[in-house]
């Protein structure tokens, strides 16, 4: 429908449209797509960059009036945070539990990606859609049974519990997004590893993996980031020794007021792992983002 | 090309099997036990039958209304939410530079808000809304504007939304920009070659082409805001009033808060039933396209 209207308009405009359909499709000059671009990124940045600018504040300065930049720059939020073993144990706490569950994560999901991508068998369609559904349970309904049941097992206050809930919707994830770089990895390789007599398991590490290093990458990038930020599990299954860091955050909060400086400076630290993180597989994130599925 | 049929490729399986069923059937079962109960603490639990589920779904008793209004604000939020993000999304990837170092940094810098922890997100607009230290309020108020999301539940929403399309709005943009890119050149040269308008060539070749990820964009946003939790609930704790208190706020209110363990577990149990109600549409929708792709390509 579109299509016919937009046909019979560019006939009329036949001599302007090639002109403007070049000034769109290629270079940089500064046009809309660049304004758009800038106006987004600013809208992005200024939130963080508010927070970055209190963390280098003294409450003094915080709380007397609005400044736009630190008059006075103070680092002592930040030496707080990494001499006060409460405070950056919160930070290996977290990052142990992300890291456990990323491993986990792409150590399971490997196989079953390959069975996905290579065969079919008895009720493999609806077992995908039951893992994508445990990706979209809401956490909140999770979290009391959770407690209840990791208290049985005894693992309640490890980092191990953590790891194993975020598994709930991070194996999923790293299925569907390795099944989808396996898939562009032609099967024809996969048959000629057998005729030249390699085993599975070796054809798998030595052939395969290096094929789909990028997924794995990618995967692992997911698994990373959908743990880091999880908070709501962690700090039900947590207490005293696993404390997350997003969970020590609230102690900000104290009879004598409000901490900002200090939240600020724990809150710009949270981003770096992220933004460090992103920084590594910034070449794939496109790719990543559409699992694995252009 | 059809894949062979191998049921031993069940072996594979089996590990992500045990470990997701673990930590999603056992729990589970668990929020059935308890829908079907009532307690008065102390461990002591009866049997109270499809009671609760009785009076959630019958909008005339006090739970059954208070389960209906936090279903439509968080229906209204998920709408609002993909109105805004998935247009704004398209927008953002149709403006990302071609080629050049600007293109990792966009990359970067875009990515960033989806790496934040969602208590830290929270946080940063708590502060950032502020009337007094932050720097959003402090200049909405100054331009005459009474503003202040504490006390006014319009305010309230639009903090929270404004704050969502922050957090969210890549996500969509960085999938936009991948089916973008997955475009061979050649279909803009046949565009260019036929004189084809701006709008033509993002409604016949860029729309089509992104189809498939803008499903999933649209799939996670909507999941993802259909659950949202952890961000509202830093920002304005379900304030003022009732006012933000969505479905997942109200649950954990009841789980966590009341303990009112069978009432909070047979919401659990309807929750998850939509949610995967609408999940299944999307999914048979999504395999559709594919199939219809693959009969195309083929």
């Amino acid at each position: 429908m579109s299509g016919t209207i937009a046909v019979g308009r560019s006939d009329t405009k036949s001599i302007a449209a090639p002109q403007a359909a070049n000034r769109a499709l290629s270079g940089p000059r500064v046009t809309g797509r660049v304004v758009v671009m800038t106006l987004y990124l600013l809208f992005l940045m200024l939130p963080i960059y508010w927070l970055l600018n209190m963390s280098l504040k003294t409450n003094m300065e915080i709380t007397s009036g609005l400044t736009l930049w630190p008059r006075e720059i103070t680092f002592d939020n930040y030496i707080k945070i990494f001499t006060d073993e409460s405070w950056y144990s919160g930070y290996i706490n977290s990052l142990t539990y992300v890291l456990i569950n990323t491993v986990l994560s792409i150590a399971f999901a490997l196989p079953a990606a390959y069975a996905f991508s290579r065969y079919r068998f008895l009720g493999d369609k609806h077992l995908f859609f039951w893992l994508l559904t445990n990706r979209m349970a809401p956490p909140a309904v999770f979290a009391l049974p959770f407690f209840n049941l990791y208290s049985a097992i005894g693992l309640f206050d490890t980092p191990w519990a953590v790891a194993l809930a975020h598994c709930l919707f991070n194996v999923p994830l790293a299925v569907w997004i390795l099944e989808g770089f396996m898939s562009g990895v032609p099967r024809e390789i996969d048959e000629t590893a057998a005729i030249d007599g390699y085993s599975f398991p070796r054809f798998f590490i030595k052939i395969f993996m290096p094929l789909i290093a990028s997924g794995v990458g990618v995967a692992a990038f997911f698994c990373f980031m959908f743990s880091w930020v999880e908070l709501l599990l962690a700090r039900t299954l947590t207490s005293v020794d696993t404390k997350p860091i997003a969970a020590t955050m609230t102690r900000t909060v104290s009879a004598a007021g409000m901490d900002w400086g200090l939240l600020a400076a724990a809150g710009v630290l949270t981003i770096v792992p992220g933004a460090l993180v992103i920084w590594f597989v910034r070449n794939y994130i496109a790719k990543g983002f559409a699992l694995g599925r252009v | 090309m059809t894949k062979p049929l191998n049921n031993r490729a069940w072996f594979f399986v089996l590990p992500v099997f045990a470990i997701v069923a673990f930590s999603a059937i056992l729990p589970l079962m668990t929020v059935v036990n308890y829908s079907v109960q009532d307690t008065f603490g102390n461990n002591q639990f009866f049997w109270n039958g499809i009671g609760w589920f009785q009076e959630l779904l019958d909008p005339s008793s006090q739970l059954g209304e208070q389960f209906l209004s936090s279903l439509m604000r968080t229906l209204l939020f998920s709408a609002i939410i993909l109105l805004i993000e998935v247009p704004l999304g398209i927008a953002v990837a149709l403006s990302m530079p071609r080629e050049g170092w600007t293109v990792a940094l966009c990359l970067v810098l875009m990515a960033i808000p989806l790496l934040i922890p969602w208590n830290v997100v929270g946080t940063i607009w708590q502060v950032f809304a502020r009337g007094d230290i932050g720097l959003l309020g402090w200049v909405v108020n100054r331009l005459g504007i009474d503003y202040n999301y504490t006390g006014d539940p319009i305010d309230a929403w639009v903090t929270i939304i404004v704050m969502d399309v922050w957090h969210w709005t890549s996500l969509v943009a960085l999938l936009c920009y991948a089916g973008l890119k997955s475009i061979p050149d050649a279909y803009y040269q046949a565009a260019r070659i036929d004189g084809a308008s701006r709008w033509a060539v993002f409604s016949t070749i860029q729309l089509p082409k992104m189809r498939r990820v803008l499903l999933i964009a649209v799939l996670l946003r909507f999941m993802d805001s259909f659950m949202i939790y952890t961000e509202p609930f830093v920002l304005t704790g379900g304030g003022p009033g009732n006012a933000t208190t969505f479905l997942s706020i109200d649950l954990v209110k009841l789980a966590l808060g009341q303990f009112d363990l069978g009432k909070a577990a047979a919401m659990s149990l309807v929750y998850n039933l939509i949610i995967l109600a609408i999940c299944w549409v999307f999914y048979t929708v999504m395999t559709n396209v594919d199939a219809e792709r693959e009969r195309i390509e083929a």
